[in-house]
């Protein structure tokens, strides 16, 4: 195990350096400078800001003294905010969009996982169809709909909660929860219908029927362990996903988060804005990833078996 | 048995954690505008988030709104009629030749700490906003001023010959090169705010961009209005100033500056009461407000236009005619009325009608026959091999419904193809520069009330001329005779010969002249509309018996 884990962790660290490296290269490649604006920047101004931000300096030199200042935790100062350095707005933005990945996960399991058990124990009836449906149309409909259609009914017609904001007003984390955690719930609705449709024709269920115990004893004691596991496998790159993905809930919500300022420093052609979130989501991306994996091997035993048998 | 406990140790965290998130839903609370009405804070979308709050650094109009309340020039404007009204100065005199202004600053007039504001606070500040390395974008905002472009270039570096002078504590002369009317229009931009030295100082070098004065606690200001907390992508809080000079008249106890991207989600937060007043409006809802709720929209011109450039250094656009029958071939009354939709005024001229007292004559009109006709003489009968040309905007979906509409009307009137060519903004703004388009869309917004800030661009070679056009007569006007006559008639008159000019070459053509919009709650008083969408924060007030008023 531990060598497993060492193992993909040597792994993680070339991908990062072709992910820095491109990044590093293509932001520079891409037209349009960060200093540009509508009203033509005076020579010489774009020259001072150039030398401050040392992007006067030959690329290659610029590219090295990046990795040197990463190397050391130093995302380097942000272009668009002058004053603030990358590390602090992801400081600032992080435990936000965290948070809000956080409860969207939680919305995503519990509807996911109930719809998706409800609908195995009773395969090919309404109770099957009608979950099942809703998770589809969960999929299709992206966020950007779902998020306004609930602040028009449960915000604006009902006036339950609030539009927008994180943390200001009682309540107003629910319906960005929702929104983000709605498309998840949908694929974690059809992953644990099949993995419960798998576990419940195995013979110790069957055994643990014949045993005379009650049909909710069943489902959820003997029947989830196994069926659970395509689900939990994918909860790491769903989190992950969550994290860089929230961009448009936060847009929408107007939540101070991660997201929003990721898609944002692309737009204004903040190089190391855009390089700090990138290397940043980039480390989550694998280290989740690789967290899922150790959760798998650890909950499956068919896995612990062929890893311990194949090293 | 011990996976059972974990089993339901999960059950029973996941039920706390979905409680408590969903339990705070139950306690319905008050929203912004009535908490707000009742404790005086005005809630106010405001755009973008500030890039900073330093007044020499920052270029966008949420920062503007934000340091206004925060810092008060020499003089202010009146909201009505944006004549120049006594700020920290309370008076002024000129000189006979109008080069010469002497400012007599009030005794009062103190910084959030208690130091006096005084004439050398105005003198060292604009020595700081001249600092190359500080990289003013908006440094040009004190050109008129004597030495001071050749002082920022660094061509000179002795600041005893920019023309700012303290005579006394409370006196200061400011020299310009040449009688700059409007040049009291420009004390209450930003650039030209006074700034407290011994705070910026504390936190770094006068020329260091980003250091920490601006954040809470260290700012020190003199508007009226103070710091409170400055929350990223959230909210900016600022709290009535008791030192400011004129705080007897401020009516508000603070102003939240809520930075909120997206219109739609602007326009829902006002919907159910988290704002006052709104930065903007979503573009399709004009209509409905027009029709259901006119009494919360306010619309007004503004001072900026909407227009194309014509790259004039590409062989058939360089005839005039060509370019002429392009400008009488758009129905631009008919392009506001049935695709913009937002009130837009159709422009016939550059410069706004009425910019303080200056209207051009309009030299064009939609007319697509004389267009045909025009077209026909350069060559191109019906349009017949019109060559490739390219319509540039940068990505937006309004700017493609327009582009849409005349890309219709010039097939329609003349018989030519155009093609439609969106890019990202910054790469957008690449093009425009370096000359890598036909035609292209643009905008501009007037720094001060004052047609010269929407003709001066258009001279040869001009930073923000962009289209390869060049008349020396136009240079001549606009650069040598209109500058050094002091009467506004007289050099209103040499402007729109200029203007006439440009509106006969047409390396642009204008199309509408844009207004602000707005959503105001009722309760909130003392907006007073005008063409540069200013607000003097210190005017307004709210209303609490307004706050139920049903805003849906």
């Amino acid at each position: 195990m531990f060598r497993f884990i060492v193992s993909r962790l040597l792994q993680a660290i070339p991908v990062l350096l072709v992910v820095i490296t491109a990044t590093f290269f293509l932001v520079r490649a891409a037209p349009g400078g960060p200093f540009s604006a509508e009203k033509t920047v005076a020579p010489e101004v774009i020259k001072a800001l150039e030398a401050q931000y040392k992007l006067d300096q030959p690329v290659w030199q610029q590219y090295l003294s990046y990795l040197n200042d990463l190397a050391h935790g130093d995302f380097g100062p942000s272009f668009r905010y002058p004053g603030r350095s990358v590390d602090e707005l992801i400081a600032g933005g992080l435990p936000i969009t965290a948070e809000l990945a956080f409860y969207a996960m939680l919305v995503a399991i519990i509807i996911g996982v109930s719809a998706g058990v409800l609908a195995a124990l009773k395969p090919n009836t309404p109770q099957d169809y009608v979950p099942m449906s809703a998770a589809m149309i969960g999929i299709c409909m992206p966020s950007f709909l779902m998020g306004p259609l609930l602040v028009l009914i449960f915000g604006i017609w009902l006036e339950w909660l609030p539009v927008s904001g994180w943390g200001d007003l009682p309540g107003d984390k629910i319906l960005p929860a929702i929104t983000l955690g709605s498309g998840y719930a949908a694929f974690l609705a059809r992953l644990s219908r099949g993995g419960m449709l798998e576990v419940m024709s195995q013979d110790y269920i069957r055994t643990a029927r014949a045993k005379g115990l009650p049909e909710w004893v069943v489902v959820l004691k003997h029947g989830l362990r196994g069926g659970l596991i395509p689900v939990i496998a994918f909860l790491g790159p769903a989190f992950a996903g969550l994290l860089s993905g929230s961009f448009v809930v936060e847009t929408i919500f107007q939540i101070p988060g991660l997201g929003r300022f990721y898609v944002q420093a692309a737009f204004n052609r903040d190089y190391t804005m855009i390089l700090g979130t990138t290397v940043f989501f980039a480390t989550l991306i694998v280290l989740f990833n690789l967290l899922s994996d150790i959760i798998a091997v650890w909950i499956n035993p068919k896995l612990r078996h062929q890893l311990r048998e194949g090293k | 048995m011990m996976r059972n406990k974990i089993f339901g140790l999960t059950v029973l965290t996941t039920t706390l954690l979905i409680t408590t998130l969903l339990m705070g839903g139950c306690s319905g609370g008050e929203n912004n505008v009535t908490t707000g009405n009742r404790d005086g804070i005005l809630h106010w979308g405001n755009g973008t988030d500030p890039q900073e709050l330093d007044p020499h650094i920052v270029t966008g109009i949420p920062e503007h709104h934000i340091l206004t309340a925060l810092l008060e020039g020499l003089v202010a404007k009146d909201p009505a009629t944006l004549e120049p009204v006594a700020a920290v100065a309370k008076e002024w005199s000129i000189s006979e030749d109008g080069k010469t202004y002497t400012f007599k600053l009030r005794h009062n007039a103190v910084w959030s700490n208690g130091d006096p504001v005084t004439a050398h606070d105005f003198a060292w500040s604009w020595w700081r906003a001249l600092q190359p390395a500080l990289g003013n974008q908006y440094a040009y905002m004190l050109f008129p001023i004597k030495n001071s472009e050749a002082y920022a270039k660094g061509e000179i570096d002795d600041f005893s010959q920019v023309g700012v002078k303290v005579l006394d504590d409370y006196t200061l002369e400011v020299e310009l090169n040449n009688a700059t009317p409007y040049f009291l229009q420009l004390l209450d931009h930003y650039s030209m705010f006074p700034v407290h030295r011994p705070t910026i100082e504390k936190f770094g070098k006068p020329d260091e961009r980003g250091s920490l004065w601006t954040r809470p606690g260290n700012f020190v200001g003199n508007g009226p209005f103070t710091l409170k907390e400055w929350k990223l992508f959230k909210r900016v809080e600022v709290v009535k100033n008791p030192q400011y000079w004129d705080a007897g008249k401020v009516k508000l106890n603070g102003i939240h500056f809520h930075p909120i991207e997206n219109v739609t989600t602007e326009e829902r937060m006002f919907r159910s009461g988290q704002l006052h007043h709104t930065g903007s409006i979503p573009i399709d809802k004009v209509a409905t407000y027009k029709k259901d709720k006119p009494h919360l929209l306010h619309t007004y011109p503004y001072l900026g236009n909407y227009f194309y450039r014509i790259n004039t250094k590409l062989p058939h656009l360089s005839d005039q005619r060509v370019r002429q029958a392009l400008a009488m071939s758009i129905d631009s009354k008919q392009l506001t009325e049935q695709v913009t939709k937002g009130g837009e005024v159709p422009a016939y001229t550059f410069t706004p009608p009425n910019t303080l007292g200056y209207t051009a004559k309009s030299a064009f009109e939609f007319n697509p026959e004389k267009a045909r006709k025009l077209l026909a003489e350069a060559g191109y009968p019906d349009g017949k091999d019109f060559p490739v040309t390219e319509l540039l905007y940068n990505t937006s979906e309004s700017h493609r419904k327009i582009a849409v509409a005349i890309q219709q009307m010039w097939n329609q009137y003349l018989g030519v193809n155009i093609i439609l060519n969106n890019q990202d903004w910054k790469v957008y703004l690449d093009s425009v520069g370096n000359g890598d388009y036909s035609i292209a869309r643009a905008g501009w917004i007037g720094d001060y009330v004052d047609p010269n800030t929407f003709l001066d661009m258009w001279v040869t070679e001009g930073g923000n001329n962009h289209t390869g056009w060049s008349n020396p007569r136009y240079d001549e006007l606009i650069l040598k005779l209109a500058p050094t006559i002091p009467d506004r008639a007289m050099r209103y008159k040499l402007m729109a010969e200029a203007e006439a000019i440009l509106l006969e070459d047409m390396p642009i053509i204008p199309i509408y002249i844009y207004n602000s919009k707005s959503l105001v709650h009722p309760s909130l008083k003392g907006l007073q509309p005008n063409i540069l969408d200013y607000v003097l924060y210190k005017n307004l007030s709210l209303d609490p018996s307004l706050s139920g008023v049903n805003i849906h």
